[in-house]
């Protein structure tokens, strides 16, 4: 399948005086797997909503591949079925009163197909997200999981050049979601089509995206794979948004020789800094806990132990300070314990206290 | 936040990129149809509304008796200063408003006794044969208003008015007192027994809305069951109880059949009668001086009651939810309250019919003798001594073009109200947060508050005259059409927005995206996911226009009369029977259109008033 690239420049979209989409300039790859990841009220369902036609914007240009299809500039809106996309609701929005069938076929015959041609689409369309046999089924008579293969099924049967889906995940069990994470991405990969996919849920944006793009308050804060996005989080914001236990924040002074006083102790960074006020952003995986005493390690207080079978949580703690490890394993760690935990240079991110962005990433 | 785009661009290409935006919102199906919507509503209800004002405060023809040096059609604050101030004031103002008062809020309170009370006894306790109960409550608010004030008149009339007497001085011999056979008593108390349906639906559905759940939590905390019901139970169905003080009060306000047949005997006029006998007058401007009068009083009660009780918009009503709620047992008052509840609904719903029946069965009215049994008001050819040579009903051609009009007006009123109803739904629900819909909204809620009575008189004088291409509507068949659909359009509305709403937005949005245009998204998704809906509304719809008398009564000319109007005119001349003939001919019409109902799929009195 064709696809193509989309261009997102300078949207912005008012609700009264918010800006729910604020200024947004994107550049989205042909065949991209793109994210817009962040919690809710965020603007990523707007700035969504904008691309299909369904929201006017106020400010700026959408280019779908080399068709502008809004440009504020200009005047310019393309209705949302001359955009040639596709989309998959939160809620599936199937006809209730159409068969699987007829919800496949409504843009078909739009389309004017015949009638051969439409069978064969709906066919092949239903094959591939293994619902074949389903087709005279009124969409009461499905499952949940059911209905949104369905509704997968009826945006790839007309074939659109992009796919946008709206948190077509959140309505499914924790066990359905796994399991349609894993076909989407393989769609995803299959069909080839440019999508943009709206999240809250960061492990669907890690796992299925090529690109996340994380949102707060109608502004992107960072664009980036989701390699990067985890490891060098652009501002404190998308470090503690993303990350499961939450990243550790600490505040401190930076001397100007490469360490940062946090107050009872200090962290010695990979590289020299400016000093001032910053954040060490140190992840839960890396930092090193043991029971014994270790050059350069700090002495806390196990508060509390999570064992969690793959792997266990332990919230330690020296005086105000609280800081959250994650070990591989069962820990044999027990509550109240002494233990020594150790920071490793090259995994900590700083961060300006100020400003919140990012000065200094681990190389 | 800088644009420099926006500020680089010339002049005359943001003038187009403006042009351009302007036009696709004003192109846009939700727009267009709004925009129609709110010139309809325009014209329906403002525009009448202000030529009723207009008409007041301008010299009439007939003012020239008065003031002769008056200009037709001069500015003068003559009409309301001789009816608010003048000699006639007290007679023609001021009793008949006091009158209307009285009997409004006797009858409205009567009826909430009445309703909630039946409301609470079939949800809320173990009464046997609540469903039936549950059925039969709804009755006299099917049959025509003004049935029960003629069956009282059967039962309690006196000479006062001349004519003949009624059961009730032919059993005991004495003649009841003027007090109970006329005047505010059997008006209120023949209100009350039609409008306390109102009552009973809200409540119910209120009742029934409650979850159990919050009740038990104050019986855990160890309060008695009459502080649950007062701290718990009742301030949950205020809101409920609102609704139809609203909606009662209001529509006795309005009334004409009860005060007409029970009031105008002993002179006690209320302002609807008042407002009719200055329109048979001809004395339009006055008769517009009492409506404006009775629009404001009955606006002014309910601004007054929701300001209260706060500013929870009860309007909206609470829908049943379905808990399953635990039941107050009776244990030895059961017998007795079940025994007075049957006992109450067959003097409702049965004696009435029973007494009028009985009644066009009498040659001579007020012998009730077996020897005075007479068909002749049914089959009888014409006899000049009876009646006046009118011929029985089932001979007589004037009762089958009546009854036929009636079925006309009512399926004309049903389909046209549907219609605007799915048209108002989507321009309201579509448009939900912009300032159009809004507008909408509120216009289309004002015939709620209007006075039935008030609202035909706005018609008269917004139809007397030819207006643009509009011709002069007065005396036809259309202008009762147009007056019924525009006193539903509260219903409609309410209805059309509830079943859009149910529409998911996306339901639409899914066919915007495959490129369906507006008329198809509608044709085949939005339309065959509302039109259960509007089924029930038009069956509704049918029913309460057949039945209907106080809004159209001004408005009907001898060509145009349907049955209810015709009973009206038939007891005016004094053939009771005749009159009582033609009640039970529009009952059976209206029980038959409701058993349809009941049999319909998803139909339903509840459903019908929007709930």
């Amino acid at each position: 399948m064709e696809t193509t690239n989309i261009i997102i420049k300078n949207l912005t979209k008012r609700f009264g005086q918010v800006a729910a989409v604020n200024n947004v300039t994107l550049t989205i790859e042909p065949g991209a797997f793109i994210t817009l990841l962040g919690p809710s009220g965020c603007g990523k369902t707007t700035l969504l909503r904008c691309v299909a036609g369904l929201e006017e914007p106020d400010e700026g240009e959408i280019l779908i591949g080399d068709k502008l299809v809004f440009s504020s500039r200009r005047g310019i809106s393309l209705p949302a079925g001359q955009r040639n996309l596709g989309l998959v609701f939160q809620n599936y929005a199937l006809w209730p009163h159409m068969t699987v069938y007829k919800n496949m076929t409504f843009a078909l015959e739009i389309q004017k197909l015949a009638k051969a041609e439409m069978d064969q689409r709906v066919k092949e369309s239903l094959a591939e997200v293994q619902m074949t046999g389903y087709a005279e089924r009124y969409p009461r008579e499905m499952s949940g999981g059911q209905q949104q293969r369905i509704a997968l099924a009826r945006m790839l049967a007309y074939r659109p050049k992009v796919f946008l889906m709206d948190e077509p995940l959140s309505n499914l069990d924790a066990r359905l979601r796994m399991d349609m994470r894993a076909e989407l991405k393989r769609l995803h990969h299959v069909a080839g089509a440019t999508t943009i996919y709206v999240t809250h849920d960061q492990v669907e944006a890690l796992t299925m995206s090529t690109q996340i793009a994380v949102m707060k308050e109608g502004v992107v804060q960072q664009m980036d794979t989701p390699d990067c996005v985890y490891h060098f989080p652009a501002n404190l914001f998308v470090a503690d948004f993303i990350g499961n236990p939450k990243v550790n924040l600490l505040e401190g002074v930076a001397n100007g020789d490469g360490a940062v006083d946090l107050g009872n102790f200090k962290i010695q960074l990979a590289a020299r800094t400016a000093p001032g006020q910053v954040v060490v952003a140190a992840r839960p995986e890396d930092i090193t806990i043991a029971l014994a005493p270790e050059p350069g390690a700090v002495e806390f207080t196990a508060y509390s132990v999570l064992p969690a079978g793959a792997d266990s949580t332990i919230v330690a703690r020296r005086d105000q300070l609280e800081l959250t490890v994650k070990v591989i394993g069962t820990s044999k760690i027990k509550m109240d314990d002494k233990v020594w935990l150790q920071f490793n240079p090259a995994t900590l991110n700083l961060y300006d206290k100020t400003s919140g962005n990012l000065i200094h990433s681990k190389n | 936040m800088a644009f420099p785009a926006v500020f680089e661009q010339p002049l005359g290409m943001r003038a187009l990129a403006n042009a351009r935006r302007f036009g696709r919102w004003l192109t846009s199906p939700k727009v267009i149809l709004g925009l129609v919507m709110l010139v309809m509503m325009i014209y329906l209800i403002l525009v009448p509304l202000y030529r009723m004002f207009e008409t007041t405060l301008t010299y009439q023809e007939r003012d020239i008796h008065y003031e002769p040096d008056a200009v037709v059609g001069d500015f003068t604050f003559f009409h309301w200063t001789r009816m608010l101030t003048g000699q006639i004031a007290a007679v023609m103002t001021y009793a008949p408003l006091q009158h209307s008062l009285v009997t409004s809020a006797g009858a409205t309170f009567l009826a909430l006794v009445i309703g909630s009370a039946l409301a609470w006894m079939t949800i809320r306790t173990d009464m046997p044969g609540r469903n039936i109960i549950n059925t039969l409550a709804t009755v006299p608010y099917i049959m025509p208003s003004w049935t029960i004030a003629m069956a009282w008149t059967v039962l309690f009339k006196n000479r006062t008015s001349g004519g003949s007497p009624g059961i009730y001085e032919y059993l005991l011999g004495v003649s009841p007192p003027d007090g109970l056979a006329y005047g505010p008593l059997p008006i209120i108390i023949s209100s009350a027994l039609h409008y306390y349906t109102f009552f009973f639906l809200f409540v119910s559905a209120a009742l029934m809305s409650i979850d159990s759940n919050l009740e038990e939590a104050g019986e855990l905390m160890g309060a008695s069951r009459w502080r649950i019901l007062r701290k718990i139970t009742f301030p949950l169905v205020v809101p409920a109880l609102l609704s139809g003080f609203i909606m009662t009060f209001s529509k006795v306000m309005g009334t004409f059949g009860g005060p007409n047949v029970l009031g105008i005997p002993v002179g006690y006029y209320t302002v609807s009668t008042m407002i009719r006998s200055n329109m048979g007058l001809g004395n339009y401007a006055d008769g517009f001086v009492l409506a404006i009068t009775l629009i404001l009083f009955a606006m002014s009660t309910i601004y007054i009651n929701q300001k209260v009780v706060g500013t929870r918009k009860s309007y909206e009503t609470i829908g049943g939810r379905g808990f399953i709620a635990s039941r107050t047992r009776l244990r030895n008052w059961k017998f007795i309250l079940t025994a007075s509840v049957i006992v109450f609904q067959i003097i409702v719903a049965i004696v009435p019919l029973a007494l009028l029946t009985w009644d066009t069965f009498m040659l001579v009215d007020g012998d009730f003798g077996l020897s005075n049994f007479t068909l002749h008001y049914w089959i009888g050819e014409s006899n000049p001594a009876i009646s006046n040579g009118v011929p029985g009903v089932l001979r007589n051609p004037d009762i089958y073009k009546g009854a036929w009009n009636s079925i006309q007006l009512s399926l004309y009123t049903a389909f046209f109200t549907a219609l605007l109803g799915i048209l108002l739904g989507y321009a309201i629900a579509k448009g939900r947060g912009t300032r159009l819909s809004k507008l909408i909204e509120q216009l289309a809620f004002i015939p709620y508050v209007i006075p039935g009575i008030a609202f035909g008189a706005v018609y008269i004088s917004m139809f007397a005259k030819s207006v643009g291409p509009i011709p002069a509507l007065y005396g036809t068949f259309a202008l009762l059409v147009v007056v019924s659909v525009a006193k539903h359009i509260p219903y409609s509305a309410r209805t059309g927005v509830s079943a859009m709403l149910q529409v998911g937005r996306e339901l639409e949005e899914a066919g915007e995206v495959a490129n369906a245009n507006a008329w198809e998204r509608f044709r085949r998704i939005i339309f065959p996911l509302t039109s259960p809906g509007f089924v029930s509304g038009f069956l509704m719809t049918f029913i309460t226009t057949m039945r209907e008398l106080s809004l159209i009564i001004l408005l009907v000319t001898p060509s145009t009369q349907v049955l209810a109007s015709m009973t009206i005119r038939y007891l005016e001349n004094d053939d009771t029977q005749m009159a009582n003939a033609v009640i039970i001919i529009l009952v059976a019409l209206v029980l038959t259109g409701n058993f349809i109902i009941t049999r319909f799929r998803g139909g339903s009195l509840k459903k019908g008033l929007g709930m």
